[in-house]
């Protein structure tokens, strides 16, 4: 398989706290791959990094483009859609409006409004919620519909932070069942930034391990798995 | 021993932080009171009017600055405290020494009567809210009810004792007198906002809802913070009716309010020093805007404006904390 | 009875004044997210700008579509000279600036045009087709010009991905940037907007109060008043609110103890007593905050 996104020695600061200090993965055109860790191990960091929303050094090439230093609205633009930590829905507008807005980039709109159908068809509940304020809905309808606007975009590549957060088991297992489906049916490939680990490894076929800005381990999902190290430290058996 | 703040403890060419405060406050007390012997009359009695400036936009920065809200009102606090001196000077011939309290008193009660209600109002809605007010001061004053007692739309004049000291011209003496009261203001809001009533104010300002639960009654400290800092600004309304000898309802525009505005933003919010530097600002600066040139004096106004908030975009205050920050080094060994 | 009616259509011409600049208002907050304290003088600059056009023989709509091009293009240039290089600055840093635009404008105007009052024309007839002396036709003319921006507004916000986009920009700038929004040309965009809307308010104002620096002194105060009863998000709403402010000042007038001396405080005391019941206006849209 092709490789859709290459990152190279990526560093980053915030203020004079170095926070990724070189970090290096790859990304399979169609495949999922995970950035397990611990909180402040820079993963959330790598995922902004990726987009432009921090200034960082290093090199970040997405389908063959380098995309490193240009503005987070250009990069969007190459097919690249952020999930970010805490959903980042407008909450003072619709879900329609949410939905029309993740498709702001395109300008074929018979072709956004079949999209719009398919999102709608994979989370039936924001067919019923369209003309509600998104602040008004509950943590998962609102998560749905974050996933929903970045699918609009016609991503290759969708950036997931945390999707799993603060929301009921049940919820987040529909949920990652619904990501797969859209990884399978789709073709976008997925980074996925995850606290609950064995969820993360169910998903993804790739996973990197990192800890305090570096890579310390990476390779398939059953190989990290099934690594004594990672089974104590992350997956909790 | 106590534990110490960690910044206290860094240093500038091998003094501490706290010393560096300390021989500041010693240099400009020394500085504050030298001036009236450095420049004339004229020049002294625009300073004793920054020095009353400050003073309102100490008033202001409390409410801002510590307790979050936004005012565009306090003229008509700044009015209340000018009319009540005068009043009781006109009426009740009361020395005006003893006028100052009970127009803070004065002050204190009708900020904190406008501040009930107005607490239910945030932002914008606030700031419309205390524009009213600002809008309709000078048409109440000169109300025919009202006019009895204000003087309409001529105003009171206001007779205060001369110098009481043989070596002091009066402009000097009103300096000195505003010093004094201006002091005992900086040391009360320094006082307050690092005491308990402070903390709860700035807890207010970052997040109401979490100071809420943590048992703290906004509604009473925002109404309270509302009269504290009409009664300051008060204060500096009765200095003014003094030093002007003279109060008009024109003096106390919307335009009035705006000023303090901007003396607080170029001052620093949240800082108390900068206020002085903010009264000195509004004062002196559409001076000179206006000595440049007459026809576009308000243009250059504007011009420096500007300018104070590109080159320090967190007021004087923050300029300074920045250049300290640059020189500051932890101890060595 | 008579009386009574005077003073309401009265109200209603005044009230379609403070209607216009009300909208101008939303306009930017809408993009900004703020208050422009500077919006009534780039209005009064505007003017003068077409009243420099038609004094040098340009014809009256040439000259009204040409000042709203020339403002849209200098709102978008103050949004990027002035404004770009404080983009992270505190709010309140960003109110002295628009009081410095606010002086600028005022003292530029003056120096360029000076401070006599200058009469304006009107597009439209002198005399109205019903036989009514209760609104002229210059009156009718602006409550027409009114509800059009309202409409074309209405339609900007609701109906176009770059009106979404601009609310978008101004309620979460970091996810409107995730989807592709450019945050700061909808900003430039805003402004340029509501510069362009502010001509429009002003040229219709003009033939009313008379051109000269300080002409929108009063009017804006009223339009953000009007606004801020209507509900800063609601172009409809300040619409209303607008005509309200002006109608009840008029009308307060008529109650014998108030007189002419304390309608406005009567009008500012009523629209603080409106957002005490509805602290979001009357139809502004309820934010809901999530703890």
């Amino acid at each position: 398989m092709a490789t859709l996104l290459e990152v190279r020695n990526l560093e980053a600061f915030y203020g004079q706290t170095q926070a990724l200090h070189g970090i290096d993965f790859s990304l399979e055109d169609g495949g999922i791959t995970t950035l397990l860790g611990a909180n402040g191990a820079g993963k959330t960091t790598t995922l902004r990094a990726i987009c432009g929303m921090i200034t960082t050094s290093g090199e970040v090439n997405f389908a063959g483009t380098p995309v490193m230093g240009r503005k987070t609205e250009d990069i969007v633009r190459q097919g690249i859609a952020h999930v970010p930590e805490g959903r980042g829905t407008f909450d003072r507008i619709t879900t329609e409006e949410n939905l029309r807005l993740g498709a702001y980039t395109r300008r074929d709109s018979a072709a956004v409004a079949e999209d719009m159908e398919t999102v709608f068809s994979y989370f039936p509940r924001l067919r019923e919620r369209r003309n509600q304020q998104a602040g008004t809905m509950s943590g998962g309808e609102q998560q749905m519909l974050a996933v929903g606007r970045a699918l609009m975009l016609r991503p290759r590549l969708m950036l997931l932070d945390e999707p799993s957060f603060g929301l009921a088991p049940l919820i987040v297992q529909e949920l990652f069942e619904i990501l797969r489906t859209i990884n399978r049916e789709q073709n976008v490939s997925m980074l996925l930034v995850e606290q609950n680990a064995s969820l993360a490894l169910s998903l993804a076929d790739h996973a990197y391990l990192l800890e305090t800005g570096r890579v310390v381990m990476s390779g398939t999902s059953e190989e990290i798995a099934s690594d004594e190290s990672v089974r104590q430290a992350y997956l909790g058996y | 021993m106590p534990t110490r703040n960690p910044a206290d403890m860094l240093q500038i060419a091998g003094i501490e932080m706290v010393s560096w405060r300390r021989i500041w406050l010693v240099a400009g007390l020394v500085i504050a009171i030298a001036l009236p012997f450095l420049f004339e009359g004229f020049t002294v009695f625009q300073l004793t009017r920054a020095l009353i400036y400050a003073i309102a936009i100490l008033g202001l920065n409390l409410l801002t600055g510590f307790n979050g809200q936004f005012s565009l009102g306090h003229s008509a606090f700044f009015a209340i405290g000018a009319y009540t001196t005068a009043i009781m000077m006109d009426r009740w011939e009361v020395a005006y020494y003893w006028t100052i309290l009970p127009a803070a008193a004065v002050c204190f009660v009708a900020g904190f009567l406008f501040g009930l209600p107005a607490l239910r109002l945030e932002g914008l809605y606030l700031a419309l809210a205390t524009f009213a007010l600002a809008t309709a001061t000078p048409q109440i004053l000169k109300y025919e009810p009202v006019a009895k007692f204000t003087g309409g739309v001529q105003g009171l004049d206001v007779f205060p004792d001369d110098s009481p000291v043989s070596f002091l011209s009066n402009d000097q003496w009103w300096y000195y007198f505003t010093l004094v009261v201006a002091l005992i203001a900086f040391l009360v809001a320094w006082n307050l906002v690092r005491g308990r009533t402070g903390r709860a104010m700035i807890a207010i300002r970052d997040n109401p809802i979490a100071s809420k639960t943590m048992g703290i009654n906004t509604a009473l400290y925002k109404s309270l913070t509302f009269g504290v800092s009409a009664a300051f600004t008060g204060v500096a309304g009765a200095l003014e009716a003094i030093v002007i000898q003279f109060v008009a309802p024109d003096s106390f525009t919307f335009l009035l309010a705006v000023s303090f505005l901007v003396g607080l933003v170029v001052g620093g919010i949240g800082s108390i020093p900068g206020a002085i530097f903010g009264g000195l600002f509004i004062l002196l600066i559409p001076n000179w805007a206006d000595q440049i040139s007459q026809g576009l004096s308000w243009a250059i106004y504007g011009l420096f404006l500007i300018g104070a908030v590109y080159v320090m975009p967190a007021g004087a205050a923050g300029l300074v904390r920045l250049v300290t920050m640059r020189l500051a080094k932890k101890p060595s060994g | 009875m008579d009386l009574f009616l005077q003073q309401l259509f009265g109200g209603l011409a005044t009230g379609a004044i403070y209607a216009s600049i009300a909208l101008a208002v939303v306009m930017i907050y809408q993009a900004i997210d703020h208050f422009n304290f500077a919006q009534g003088e780039m209005a009064m600059f505007s003017t003068f700008i077409a009243w420099q056009l038609l004094d040098w023989g340009f014809p009256y709509w040439a000259a009204f579509f040409a000042c709203i091009v020339i403002s849209f293009l200098g709102g978008v240039a103050i949004e990027r000279i002035v404004f770009k290089p404080i983009h992270n600055a505190p709010v309140l840093s960003h109110i002295i600036v628009f009081i410095a635009l606010f002086s600028i404008f005022n003292s530029v105007a003056g120096f360029i045009w000076d401070y006599t009052i200058k009469a304006y024309p009107s597009p439209f007839p002198s005399e109205t087709p019903f036989e009514t002396t209760l609104i002229g036709m210059h009156q009718l003319g602006m409550i027409a010009i009114v509800l059009a921006m309202l409409g074309a507004i209405y339609v900007f916000f609701r109906f176009t991905s770059v009106g979404l986009a601009m609310r978008a920009a101004a309620a979460n700038p970091v996810s409107a940037r995730l989807v592709g929004v450019s945050v700061d040309w909808m900003l430039a965009l805003g402004w340029g907007l509501a510069a362009a809307i502010g001509a429009v308010a002003g040229m219709l104002i003009a033939p009313i109060v008379f051109l000269e620096p300080n002409m929108m002194l009063g009017i804006l105060l009223y339009g953000f008043a009007g606004a801020v009863v209507g509900g800063l998000t609601s172009p409809g709403g300040a619409v209303v609110g607008g005509f309200l402010v002006g109608v009840i000042e008029n009308l307060a007038s008529l109650v014998p103890f108030i007189g002419s001396e304390l309608k406005l405080t009567v009008a500012l005391v009523l629209i603080v007593g409106v957002l005490l019941v509805r602290p979001f206006g009357l139809f502004g849209r309820v934010v809901v905050n999530r703890v």
